[in-house]
């Protein structure tokens, strides 16, 4: 018999789903029962919600496995070595018959993720089996000039896929323009928007694709060394990242004569960041990779001109990387055949939050959001009801739900006061407070801000406070519309992406959910009911069974009552901490 | 921005800054005079000590001419450095926006509870220090809290109580 392939899908969040402890035991039983079987590992094929993940390949075809634990996936190779068949009930993805999750692998489109989930990304031969590294080898083969490059990728119309969406080409250009006889080519790779992981998932299941796409960009632009500025906060990344780049350099891809093209001397580091979200910001990036506080500056000059180490820079998303080889490959028609007139191509989301199926998805630009989060995302748990979408992390906004037929591309996106982002997809249900959500955003950026401009220092913290007494129940009616003005100011007098765009998820959540903080600055009630200080905590005395569980876990004793007779709150004593609420077993705690 | 100050008083009286500095030779050496140097060797530092005594600011000083306000200035701008020793275990709270909607802040509340310490804070017997992190990109499983290098995913407040005192009871035998 044929040996059974079975491959770990071993990124970042299957190891934290288990992936590790399945594949040490698959190393174990293997090893122990002698079975036949090629046990390799792959990275993030995107189904975060059914990790650990497996893949079975035997002589009838492929299937993925979901919610793998070193039991099941015991069950899984008794019935494909024993019975020969595959076990269905754990199947989350195949080719062969219809599963209820075929539709999340099936509608996407895949040309960044091309290879994750697919080859072994610790091999760069599993890369160069798929392609990989020929798109550059054809360059030097048919001696493309730099020029003719450039201007593939724009005619792909390739916008940069870190949030700012400027055309790449153009980009490129700039940097091309600008001779000196040291330039740089700058991966920004720090992913800090909370609820993002397309860059690390990238990273992690095709690094090769990544530098591959940066010896491009380094060949087009006549730059002569390049970075890839990566969070400390991704470990794995990081290691991958430094195989593949010792791999490369061991064929001859990177170094002295890269690809044996006389002059052509180009290597690529890897710089860890320290933790700061405003170093996604260009100037910042460059000035943290000098060693300095990271702190953005005035442009002009744009690094363009000058940038790390005061020589022309070029600084391009890990995403945006990942695209170029296929573009180079395929032409750049076949890209700008996917998407709308102004976004081409497609744009990888990262779907969290109140969502059925949670992970990584590719989609071509110009699909609606609701198809994003129903047809891939499988839609909101337990039949609740979609309240908004947030794209484009704490610099973003928040598209309410009679607006989920926005198209993903720039302009529409743009449109509704949000912006794209980098891809982060955050679903929030009924039980989602929004004045909570902007408070919790300008929290995150009231602290990440460096500090340099006024307005982004002081305002942040400001509007912060207010948003914080207006969760607290001590809101006054003249709040709004002094969070709208400081909003504007703080937009209008920001050097650097992160002020700009800091006030936007209150200024979105104020116009499309005006009515939510209302109630709370003049109800003093919070609708979804999760503003602790707003919430009412009562005892149904109907469901109460008088079982003493809420009295026990009530840590102000505010709850009193004999032993199966009915209990009460004293309100004077309540702190509001829910303890009762969630520990009831009879639903007999009421909130309002 | 995150403004953290050196402690006041001379380092030298807490016993935990008796570190041993030779560690630090083969690190200077490897960045001393490339351009750039200054995060790595704040970052090498931390991974020796687990975060940077005073006195390592002062041997790279002098080693390297780095300025020590620049470096200070550096150490306190990154979230990544930390001017404390922590504790055995650092125990990360995942806020991220995803963990967030699904009640971060119910574990937080809970652990600050069982630990006896508030975020940020190590305990006296120096096994956890809590803090809360931004994102740990483990979004389909949140909420989430990392304790070393084992993630803890789907939590509630009590679950992530009983994990932190599971390793407490193992730490004590």
């Amino acid at each position: 018999m044929e040996n059974l392939k079975v491959i770990v899908d071993i990124g970042s969040s299957g190891i934290a789903a288990g992936a590790g402890k399945v594949h040490t035991h698959l190393q174990n039983i293997i090893k122990q029962d002698q079975l036949p079987i090629d046990l390799q590992q792959t990275s993030g094929i995107g189904m975060c919600y059914k990790e650990p993940l497996v893949e079975v390949k035997d002589a009838d075809g492929t299937y993925l496995y979901g919610d793998m634990t070193p039991d099941l996936i015991e069950d899984v190779l008794h019935s494909h070595l024993k019975l020969n068949v595959p076990l269905e009930k754990y199947v989350v993805h195949t080719a062969n018959f219809d599963t209820p999750h075929n539709a999340f692998m099936n509608d996407q489109t895949r040309i960044a993720l091309r290879h994750c989930g697919v080859i072994d990304p610790e091999k760069i031969e599993e890369y160069e089996a798929q392609g990989g590294y020929q798109a550059i080898k054809r360059l030097f083969k048919h001696k493309v000039e730099p020029g003719k490059i450039i201007q593939t990728i724009i005619d792909s119309g390739l916008r940069g896929r870190g949030g700012g969406g400027f055309p790449t080409g153009l980009k490129w250009k700039f940097a091309f323009n600008s001779k000196s006889d040291e330039k740089y080519i700058i991966c920004n790779a720090d992913e800090g928007d909370p609820g993002a992981f397309m860059d690390r998932s990238l990273l992690e299941g095709d690094p090769h694709a990544v530098l591959e796409g940066m010896i491009i960009g380094a060949y087009a632009m006549e730059a002569t060394g390049g970075v890839v500025y990566c969070r400390a906060e991704y470990p794995l990344a990081i290691k991958r990242l430094n195989k593949a780049i010792q791999q490369a350099h061991d064929k001859g891809y990177l170094g002295k004569n890269s690809f044996g093209i006389d002059g052509f001397d180009f290597d690529i580091y890897v710089k860890e960041g320290a933790g700061a979200f405003v170093c996604g910001e260009e100037t910042a990036l460059i000035a943290s990779i000098e060693g300095k506080r990271g702190m953005p500056r005035k442009r002009p000059p744009f690094p363009a001109v000058s940038g790390l180490w005061e020589k022309p820079s070029n600084i391009n998303n890990v995403e945006t990387l990942a695209n170029i080889p296929w573009i180079i490959s395929n032409g750049p028609d076949k890209y700008a055949a996917y998407g709308t007139e102004k976004s081409k191509g497609t744009k990888v989301f990262a779907l969290a939050g109140k969502i059925n199926r949670g992970g990584l998805v590719e989609v071509p630009m110009g699909i609606s959001i609701e198809d994003v989060v129903y047809k891939l995302g499988g839609g909101i748990p337990d039949n609740k009801k979609l309240k908004a979408v947030q794209l484009g992390g704490p610099s973003g906004g928040c598209i309410p739900a009679h607006l989920l037929d926005t198209k993903v591309d720039y302009e529409s996106v743009t449109a509704t006061g949000a912006i794209m982002g980098s891809g982060g997809l955050v679903v929030m249900d009924e039980t989602t407070c929004m004045v909570d959500v902007a408070r919790f955003f300008l929290d995150f950026t009231r602290k990440e801000s460096c500090g340099k401009c006024t307005f982004c220092r002081i305002g942040t913290k400001r509007m912060l406070e207010i948003l914080t007494r207006i969760t607290e129940g001590d809101g006054k009616p003249e709040d709004i519309d002094k969070l709208l003005e400081l909003g504007e100011e703080v937009k209008k007098n920001s050097l650097c992406g992160l002020g700009q765009t800091a006030p936007n998820p209150v200024l979105t959540t104020i116009r499309y959910f005006k009515d939510e903080y209302e109630a709370h600055i003049n109800d003093k009630k919070c609708p979804a009911a999760v503003c602790k200080q707003l919430l009412h905590y009562e005892i149904d005395p109907e469901k109460c069974t008088g079982c003493t569980v809420c009295a026990k876990a009530c840590p102000t004793e505010a709850i009193s009552g004999e032993r199966k007779g009915v209990h009460v709150i004293d309100q004077d004593k309540c702190i509001q901490c829910g303890e009762c609420y969630s520990k009831c077993n009879f639903d007999a705690v009421l909130v309002s | 921005m995150r403004v953290q100050r050196l402690p006041q008083k001379p380092a030298q009286t807490e016993p935990s800054e008796q570190v041993d500095l030779s560690l630090l030779d083969p690190l200077i050496d490897k960045y001393k005079n490339k351009k750039g140097n200054m995060i790595p060797l704040l970052q090498g530092t931390q991974d020796i000590y687990g975060y940077l005594p005073r006195a390592a600011f002062e041997k790279i000083a002098q080693e390297t001419g780095l300025q020590l306000n620049d470096m200070f200035g550096v150490a306190t701008f990154y979230a990544q450095f930390r001017l404390k020793p922590v504790g055995k275990n650092i125990v990360k709270v995942c806020h991220g926006t995803a963990c967030h909607v699904q009640n971060a802040t119910k574990i937080s509340e809970s652990l600050e509870e069982t630990l006896g310490v508030k975020d940020g804070e190590t305990t006296e017997d120096m096994l956890f220090t809590l803090e809360s992190v931004a994102c740990l990109g483990c979004c389909s499983l949140a909420p989430v809290m990392m304790i070393g290098d084992e993630t803890y995913g789907n939590l509630d407040g009590k679950k992530a109580s009983r994990i932190v005192k599971d390793i407490r009871r193992s730490e004590q035998n």
